[in-house]
């Protein structure tokens, strides 16, 4: 039998592919990565998402040339929202490898040795946690001057303790198991410990956590846009759209309202998968799932 | 007789207590007070006591796996607390652990194959990843499993099988030691045998020493050259097996054999039933430890230590009543 290893991502796969919520979630997800990395084809005015004004056409509502109006600088929205799509994701998933990069890490250092290292490490990571995150960005974000790449590492530094924290615990009740202790008297050094026995017992949470985030990340983001400290004009990005809109609220009320739904669509799609795969690979959780 | 593998002398093993006030002197809790016996090559010495007695922590602070106290352990002549990184990685490349539960012994996230490959990988033995792979395959065979398996992850296996899994990972660095930490009470009866017997059959091939620690003298009876009798922290009785099981002395001895259940109806229950729990290992009685329970006990048993004394060759036994 060779399939062992194959075997069980078809199990875990056939777990969330029976809760409907999470097959929703994850069609979104699909057809948002295909919108975000086939911009240009897909998007009707390629140009137009990436910038390019046509002042004579402003503030169109949705018709059949334009199916979700323009903007005040006359660009079609659809396509500014497909190109928005490319720059939440890819600024989604850049904050979260970081932040898992930098979080478990630490997080396994913090579990594994404890005492004063542990202390050191966690009393920092609640300093970070007592701040406000979107505050502490927004800070940061004012000190080194608005751009993408500041927002990122903005919302990155609020964001790790989180991931610390929840591979501190994981790891501080694995390393009491005795296959932990069985590679201990193998005579396996502390890393290879740390990382090829501990660390790969922690990857569940990790990704679960890390699929929810995302949603939460290109909320976060999406609000830094809003505030004009996120992405800069004339890039596309969700945040920035309902900002541009907010002074036609009343009047243009799609240019607010289509980026807005997309934010809200996005952030719900991740949090339904999030949660699928949580009761997917939670085996506390998978028991039920199975008798039901 | 072969050669002496293993001596520990006074070894000593104590877990520090929380303490409860700011000036309280810090206490400790001595799991292993004072344990000495040899176990010489090839043979297996069964080590036996209740829950609690310190038999697990003695077969850990050998290994170093938690740093013992004081004490002496020798191994193969070369004492074991004075190695430092180096020495001590060579020395759990001979000294090795076969562990009691084999549903938390193996890592779920990796194949049979990866787990039993591993110590390979850690002492650096064998560079070509073809060759590991022999290795694991003769192993698996060694153990009555097929090579195939290696494949496959651990929960795809039942207890039994599991557990041949762990002794086949540390077959692969041919150990001269293997401490066995009841390698088999969390198996059903009719495995217990089948992985005693396999456990003899690798000590023949391979001339291993056993160290077996187990709660239950009916297992450890089939497969020990000699058996060592813990209570609390010491050794109350050591003699070769037939001494133990056909001339016991320790009265604490006595009552873990009359425990033993006897496949007949008819028998009836034996008089040494003992009464009371196992005494606070942190507030141990004065004197012999045993004596709150000990059917026999004299006042002197509460004032004075007994030593182990010899009462015929290798039969040691330390109780005052002899």
């Amino acid at each position: 039998m060779n399939e062992g290893k194959s075997r069980n991502y078809a199990r875990a796969a056939n777990l969330i592919m029976r809760n409907p919520l999470t097959v929703f979630g994850l069609a979104i997800i699909v057809v948002l990565f295909l919108l975000a990395l086939f911009a240009p084809y897909i998007a009707p005015y390629p140009e137009q998402g990436q910038g390019l004004s046509n002042l004579q056409e402003r503030l169109r509502p949705p018709s059949l040339i334009h199916p979700l109006g323009t903007d005040n600088l006359g660009r079609d929205l659809l396509s500014r929202i497909i190109y928005g799509a490319r720059v939440s994701l890819k600024a989604a998933i850049i904050v979260v490898l970081i932040v898992i990069g930098f979080g478990a890490p630490l997080g396994l250092i913090a579990g594994y040795f404890g005492g004063k290292t542990d202390e050191l490490i966690m009393r920092f990571a609640d300093m970070i946690l007592a701040f406000p995150s979107l505050l502490l960005a927004i800070a940061i974000v004012a000190s080194t001057g608005p751009s993408l790449l500041n927002a990122l590492v903005a919302i990155s530094v609020p964001w790790w303790p989180w991931y610390t924290r929840l591979v501190r615990g994981q790891v501080i009740s694995l390393k009491e198991m005795q296959f932990v202790e069985s590679a201990r008297a193998l005579g396996a050094s502390k890393l290879r410990i740390m990382f090829r026995h501990i660390l790969p017992n922690c990857l569940s949470p990790i990704i679960v956590q890390g699929t929810l985030d995302m949603g939460y990340i290109i909320l976060c983001l999406a609000s830094l846009g809003f505030l004009g400290l996120g992405t800069q004009p004339p890039t596309a990005d969700w945040g920035v759209m309902v900002n541009d809109g907010r002074a036609f609220l009343l009047t243009q009320w799609w240019i607010s309202t289509f980026p807005g739904a997309a934010i809200f669509v996005t952030v719900l799609a991740f949090n339904l998968v999030g949660d699928g795969l949580r009761e997917a690979l939670d085996p506390k959780i998978r028991w039920r799932f199975q008798r039901a | 007789m072969e050669g002496t593998l293993l001596t520990v002398r006074d070894l000593v093993t104590a877990f520090p207590l929380k303490r409860r006030g700011l000036f309280e002197k810090r206490r400790y809790l001595y799991a292993v007070n004072g344990v000495s016996f040899d176990l010489r090559e090839g043979e297996t010495l069964g080590l036996v006591g209740e829950s609690g007695c310190g038999k697990t922590t003695t077969g850990r602070s050998i290994l170093r796996l938690i740093e013992p106290f004081s004490g002496k352990v020798l191994f193969d002549g070369v004492d074991v607390a004075t190695l430092g990184a180096n020495g001590l990685k060579a020395f759990r490349r001979s000294a090795q652990m076969i562990f009691q539960d084999p549903f938390a012994s193996l890592n779920p996230r990796m194949t049979v194959g990866e787990i039993i490959e591993e110590p390979l990988i850690v002492h650096n033995l064998y560079k070509r990843k073809g060759e590991r792979k022999e290795v694991v395959a003769s192993a698996l065979r060694r153990v009555g499993l097929e090579p195939d398996y290696m494949y496959r992850f651990p929960h795809e296996f039942s207890g039994g099988q599991r557990q041949r899994i762990g002794i086949a990972r540390v077959l692969t660095l041919n150990p001269k030691l293997i401490v066995a930490d009841e390698p088999v009470s969390a198996l059903d009866v009719s495995i217990q045998a089948q992985i005693i017997n396999l456990m003899i059959k690798l000590q023949e091939e391979l001339n291993i020493s056993y160290l077996f620690i187990s709660h239950d003298l009916a297992v450890v009876e089939h497969i020990s050259t000699r058996v060592a009798i813990m209570y609390l922290g010491k050794i109350v009785e050591i003699a070769r097996a037939e001494g133990i099981y056909n001339n016991a002395q320790h009265p604490y001895t006595k009552a873990l054999l009359s425990a033993i259940p006897v496949p007949d109806p008819r028998s009836g229950i034996k008089a040494h039933v003992l009464r009371g729990d196992l005494p606070n290992p942190v507030d141990p009685p004065s004197g012999c430890a045993f004596r709150t329970r000990c059917p026999v006990a004299e006042t002197v048993c509460s004032r004075q230590t007994p030593e182990l004394k010899q009462v015929e060759p290798e039969h040691l036994v330390a109780c005052h009543a002899l």
